[in-house]
């Protein structure tokens, strides 16, 4: 960080220190063409003085990525791991359900609620039908 | 705001609204000073810009700071600074950071696709007589 950095970054487009510090004997040549008019150069020049100083262009710099389907695929393999660790321990870790879950236990206590008169008038009761002995 | 080499480089935030007078934009300026003070034209903005690149001895660092500064602020350059940094890029001998200039305010525009053109249509002299070509014109876009 001490060092100038070259940085390729929408807001900051003259970055410390061009892209390519050590220039071969080509590129000081095309460098010294510079210091003359800038009419004298060719197309392929100004795009190697270009590349010469900097990475990537603005467009490529704004390109699109394919990083979001990594990062979807990533997160359902992650929820599938997930769902098999919860699958394993529903079978092995969890201890058997308590007795009064079972069917006949629920209806029996079902039966008792209505008998009781379980919340009459808005509630449990209030949906049973006494008279004719089903669920309204 | 980065500090560069030790320099204390205070700027202020401006809000700019672009305008349509007579199908040129301009941008209709507001500078705010947090401590309260003379609010600042865009004539004078403008004309405090150019003198800046238009320092004769300008250095590439000065050159840098400048237009990263001048990109930081929320608004598209006018043609005429610009034009006093791509004279700046040659006397630096730098035709690469004059495309970058060009490219940078065409990112600057953002969704408004007009003013780049415009821009490019009040610079084409000093594109001509410095021979600097657009990104378009080489393809690079």
């Amino acid at each position: 960080m001490s060092q100038p950095m070259y940085l390729d970054r929408l807001d900051t487009p003259l970055p410390d220190r061009p892209w390519k510090d050590v220039l071969d004997s080509t590129d000081k040549s095309l460098k010294q063409k510079e210091k003359g008019p800038w009419t004298a150069l060719s197309k392929e020049e100004k795009i190697a003085l270009y590349r010469l100083k900097f990475n990537h262009t603005y467009p490529e710099m704004k390109r699109p990525s394919h990083e979001w389907k990594t990062v979807i695929g990533g997160m359902f393999i992650v929820f599938g791991i997930t769902g098999l660790v919860v699958f394993w321990q529903c079978h092995y870790v969890y201890p058997p359900q308590p007795h009064t879950f079972g069917e006949e236990w629920q209806a029996k206590q079902i039966q008792r609620m209505l008998d009781m008169r379980i919340n009459p008038i808005t509630g449990f009761s209030a949906q049973w039908d006494y008279k004719n002995k089903q669920w309204k | 705001m980065r500090n560069w080499g030790g320099s204390v480089v205070h700027f202020n935030w401006r809000h700019t609204v672009y305008g349509y007078v007579q199908s040129c934009y301009t941008p209709l300026a507001q500078r705010c000073y947090s401590h309260g003070g003379k609010l600042e034209s865009d004539e004078e903005f403008d004309a405090r810009w150019v003198t800046y690149f238009n320092k004769a001895d300008i250095d590439a660092w000065e050159l840098r700071k400048g237009m990263n500064t001048l990109i930081g602020y929320d608004l598209v350059p006018e043609p005429k600074i610009l034009e006093a940094a791509l004279r700046a890029c040659r006397r630096l001998d730098d035709l690469a950071s004059a495309m970058r200039i060009l490219e940078a305010v065409k990112d600057k525009s953002g969704p408004h696709k007009k003013i780049y053109p415009y821009l490019i249509q009040e610079l084409r002299p000093t594109l001509d007589e410095l021979g600097i070509s657009t990104p378009e014109e080489l393809g690079m876009d």
